[in-house]
């Protein structure tokens, strides 16, 4: 027995319980410790499969849950999900651990905060392990939900309001494109699960379908993994409580994006178009962010520009990398392959330093009450531990030794300068772009990681300016981000372990080509030689450095660009058009009164009825079957005639009422005629006790001539209402002139045999389409309590007054 | 305002609420081989009930029947939703159906099919909702 798929939803039962522990132990126990295990128990838990999956074995389970569409809950365990799930329960579990001590368990309803963390734990695991692409899209939609809750957790905030709503707005959009992308593979493949798609692949890049399915899959990508031009949520983000940005906003979900695009690398891979995309956006994302980063003054918001530019690197990595895919398999593919290495082993050291990068601000923020870079300074002797902790993260994103940022950044600069050497997809032309953008984005990414690190912690103190006495923060805040600065310093110095169990599985799993080989064997070392990667990391430095120096002679540069064309004004500009628009659009048709409403509800029903007997040729009388008519029935006929001329005329609602009232009795009758005792008995009540209704409804209402007087003629309406008539007695008598299917009555007769009931309707009802009754009922019972709510509510409201 | 004088009405409905309640009783019981069931029979409940509030008036009502229709509605469901569950522990698909053939002291040879449990269900959905909407309507006052 495999308890994966049950591990993954443990987040989920878990949550269920955190009220209950939250309501038992607040305020003695920070509710964080319980929530604490949870992450610990399933990293452990995963750990244990690394020896299994470094060997090449891939683990997978399922279990049926709706066979009969093929929709499975499909976990499959290989080495990009196992990557992720040990970023996702390791950092999640070092990010509680910051929380208990972030979170005052006195002041805030911390059993939202871990029920909505649980949430998106739970999701994300589920997003990262299954191989059923509807339930990826279930559970990737849960992501942004839960982001969307904990980015509004301080929901007093206004800013964290719109924050959350943009990112929610962002990436459901980009959700909702992946979800037709996904639909139309599974039209290419008929299947719905990845990996045998993935056997599939062949023949697929003529299918017409092709290219749609791959951008609309590549939006949903870069929309969670803010990517340009969608990158404008993640800086609104940072509202959330920092280790929330901490986990969510640089370590897991953003990258979601990439765990996507790595996993139907195997797939799309090895087409121009997705070469060109993946790593064009990517590199402009890496440039747009590194250069925004740079002008921040709030340091959460420079670390999120920092994110995106790193999730751009990682990205385009993995765009250039496709190019294996091409080769297919030998020492050719194998130069491209290291640029999927590398983007895999950044993308685990961007979540130790990053992570460490976040945690620290979160703890200066929480120390000194400000972020903004202009009110510290002069930090570094009052917090230490701090100070070393950022200058390890820095550091190694910057791309210096020894941290393990230098060893990807050079892997980087590898993958680009090979990339420019290909000889396909037009690179002979354009390929020297490549190299050129990596270069000037890292002497930015150089630029920002010395603002974070020296004008907070050098300089001078201002202790005016803060709200706080600064001091160093309680131990427990700082060892989550001293194990992961820890980690960045040994990932540095045996870089080839983790390459070895982490590394190549994933590999493997991006690009199954090298399957046989257990991986891309790629040595990685940190003195490779006067090569141009190293002379490129050294220029960097160099104009880094004098960049730096010289920071506020140029940063004005960056006032000249317009404010009117940044991403953030042509956002909220769409979101006013949007909404001005569509009220506008609103106001004309939504009018409030129901004779309009009718008026559209009945066009729309003799347009679609109507049109559908017409174009599908349905007009057709066949009378030989019909029984001749009787005189009671023709008697009932005009009885109901009759009632229905009344309702028309009567000038009182008391007329009316009883006039149809027997209209429905007269039916009821018919029914009888027709040997139909079930519908008749059920047909006598209902009218019995809905005329009932209408009198008390009646009690409520004007009388009728005040209101409405001598109605004016209207031609609209009278052609409306003779549309319909005709639609439906049309209708009524081609109904009986069609056979599109076999009649299934004869398989309701056995009802005896296999019901065990005499009565055929009965059986239907609650056996054979039992089903449909459960689901009715419950239908009834919300609009019995619609109904209730709604008339309580008006009364409670009226008292108020 | 004045009391109108409706004996007669009165008279009548305490009598005819008892024949509709036990015919409402009959029907759902039939069901299962004659015409009716628990959609009709839950109806004829109702009907009985609001021909009580229509003689009577609300407060005479609901001091009589203190009872809270809304949970008779969730009750409902739940027995539906819940005899669907019970197939799932036979190791059958969701919302199976079963009968058999018992011999009873007094009735006999008698079929009992789980049908009518669910019947019974959709028959307390039924009788509550109707309730529900003409009593909160009438008190709407």
């Amino acid at each position: 027995m495999n308890w994966l798929p049950i591990m993954i939803l443990i987040p989920f039962i878990f949550a269920i319980f955190v009220p209950l522990i939250y309501k038992r132990f607040t305020p003695r126990v920070h509710t964080g410790w319980f929530v604490f295990f949870v992450p610990l128990t399933l990293f452990i838990y995963l750990l244990r499969y690394i020896p299994a999956i470094s060997k090449g074995e891939t683990i997978h389970n399922t279990i049926p849950w709706i066979p009969s569409v093929g929709i499975n809950y499909t976990t499959y365990l290989d080495g990009l999900g196992l990557i992720f799930g040990l970023l996702i329960t390791g950092v999640g579990a070092l990010v509680i651990l910051y929380s208990i001590y972030y979170m005052s368990k006195h002041r805030e309803a911390l059993h939202n905060f871990y029920v909505y963390l649980l949430l998106f734990m739970g999701a994300m695991l589920g997003l990262v392990f299954s191989d059923n692409i509807l339930v990826l899209y279930v559970f990737w939609e849960l992501t942004s939900i839960s982001s969307f809750l904990l980015i509004a957790y301080w929901s007093q905030r206004k800013k964290s309001r719109q924050g959350a709503l943009k990112s929610m707005l962002i990436t459901i959009f980009g959700g909702l494109a992946m979800l037709s992308g996904f639909i139309m593979l599974s039209m290419m493949t008929n299947t719905y699960s990845i990996r045998e798609m993935i056997t599939e692949v062949d023949g697929m890049i003529a299918n017409s379908l092709f290219l749609p399915a791959m951008i609309l899959i590549l939006l949903g990508a870069f929309t969670k993994s803010a990517q340009f031009p969608f990158s404008t949520w993640l800086p609104d983000a940072m509202e959330a409580p920092t280790p929330i940005s901490a986990y969510l906003h640089s370590a897991t979900m953003v990258k979601a994006g990439i765990y996507l695009v790595a996993r139907f690398t195997p797939i799309f891979g090895g087409s121009s178009e997705w070469f060109w995309i993946v790593s064009g956006v990517g590199m402009i994302t890496l440039l747009y962010g590194s250069v925004n980063a740079v002008k921040q003054t709030d340091l959460k918001a420079l670390l999120a520009y920092s994110t995106i530019s790193q999730l751009g690197l990682i990205m385009s990595l993995l765009g250039l990398g496709s190019a294996a895919m091409y080769f297919g398999h030998g020492d050719e593919s194998t130069m491209y392959a290291v640029a999927v290495l590398a983007a895999i082993f950044h993308l685990i050291n961007h979540a130790t330093f990053k992570g460490s990068l976040f945690m620290v601000v979160g703890i200066i923020d929480h120390e000194t009450g400000t972020r903004d870079i202009r009110k510290l300074g002069g930090l570094m002797h009052l917090m230490p531990i701090s100070f070393t902790l950022t200058i390890i993260g820095s550091f190694s994103m910057a791309g210096l030794p020894p941290f393990n940022g230098f060893l990807s950044k050079e892997l980087f600069f590898t993958g680009v300068l090979q990339a420019a050497q290909l000889n396909v997809f037009n690179m002979e032309t354009f390929g020297i772009v490549f190299p050129v953008i990596a270069w000037v984005a890292s002497v930015f990414t150089f630029i920002y990681c010395m603002i974070l690190v020296f004008k907070t912690f050098t300089g001078k103190y201002q202790p005016k300016r803060l709200e706080k006495e600064a001091h160093e923060a309680p131990i427990g805040m700082l060892i989550p981000p001293i194990i992961l600065a820890s980690l960045v310093i040994a990932i540095f110095f045996f870089p080839n372990v983790v390459s070895k169990y982490l590394l190549q599985p994933a590999v493997v799993a991006i690009l199954p080509d090298f399957a046989q080989n257990g991986g891309a064997h790629v040595q990685i070392s940190a003195w490779h030689g006067w090569n141009t990667e190293l002379f490129m990391t050294i220029g960097v430095v160099a104009l880094g450095l004098f960049m730096f120096i010289y920071l506020k002679k140029w940063i004005r540069i960056y006032g000249v660009f317009p404010q009117s064309l940044t991403l953030d004004h042509l956002y909220n500009q769409g979101i006013e058009k949007t909404e001005s628009i569509s009220y506008r659009l609103t106001n004309r048709y939504m009018t409030g009164s129901i004779r309009d409403y009718l008026v559209y509800i009945f066009t729309f029903m003799i347009l679609m009825l109507g049109g559908a007997i017409w174009l599908s040729n349905g007009i057709s009388f066949d009378s030989s079957n019909d029984a001749p008519i009787s005189m009671y029935e023709g008697g009932l006929v005009a009885g109901m005639v009759i009632a229905a001329c009344t309702v028309l005329f009567s000038k009182s609602r008391m007329t009316s009422l009883i006039a149809v009232g027997a209209l429905g009795f007269l039916v009821s009758m018919l029914f009888v005629i027709f040997r139909a005792p079930d519908l008749a008995l059920t047909q006598l009540v209902v009218e019995t006790v809905t005329t009932a209704l209408f009198l008390l409804c009646f009690y409520h209402l004007p009388d009728f001539s005040k209101n409405i007087g001598r109605m004016r003629f209207k031609a609209t309406n009278l052609i409306i209402s003779i549309g319909v008539g005709m639609v439906v007695t049309i209708l009524a008598l081609s109904v009986n002139g069609n056979r599109l299917f076999k009649p299934i009555s004869s398989y309701f007769e056995d009802s005896y045999e296999l019901a065990g009931a005499r009565n055929i309707v009965n059986a239907i009802l609650v056996d054979f389409r039992g089903f449909d009754t459960m689901l009715e009922i419950s239908v009834l019972c919300i609009a019995g309590l619609g109904v209730y709510t709604l008339i309580k509510l008006r009364l409670t409201g009226r008292d108020k007054e | 305002m004045k009391k109108p004088n409706d004996v007669i009405l009165h008279s009548v409905t305490k009598v005819a609420v008892v024949i509709i309640l036990t015919f409402s009783i009959d029907l759902f019981f039939a069901g299962h081989h004659d015409p009716g069931g628990g959609f009709i029979g839950g109806l004829g409940f109702a009907s009985a009930l609001t021909l009580l509030l229509l003689a009577f008036d609300i407060e005479w009502v609901r001091e009589n029947i203190p009872i809270d229709f809304k949970v008779i509605t969730a009750s409902g469901v739940l027995i539906a939703v819940l005899t669907g569950l019970g197939s799932l522990v036979f190791d059958a698909p969701f919302l199976s159906q079963t009968f058999n053939y018992f011999n009873l002291p007094i009735f006999g040879k008698t079929e009992l099919a789980t049908a009518v449990i669910f019947d019974f269900g959709v028959a307390l959905a039924v009788i509550g909702t109707a309730v529900t909407i003409i009593l909160s309507i009438a008190e709407d006052r």
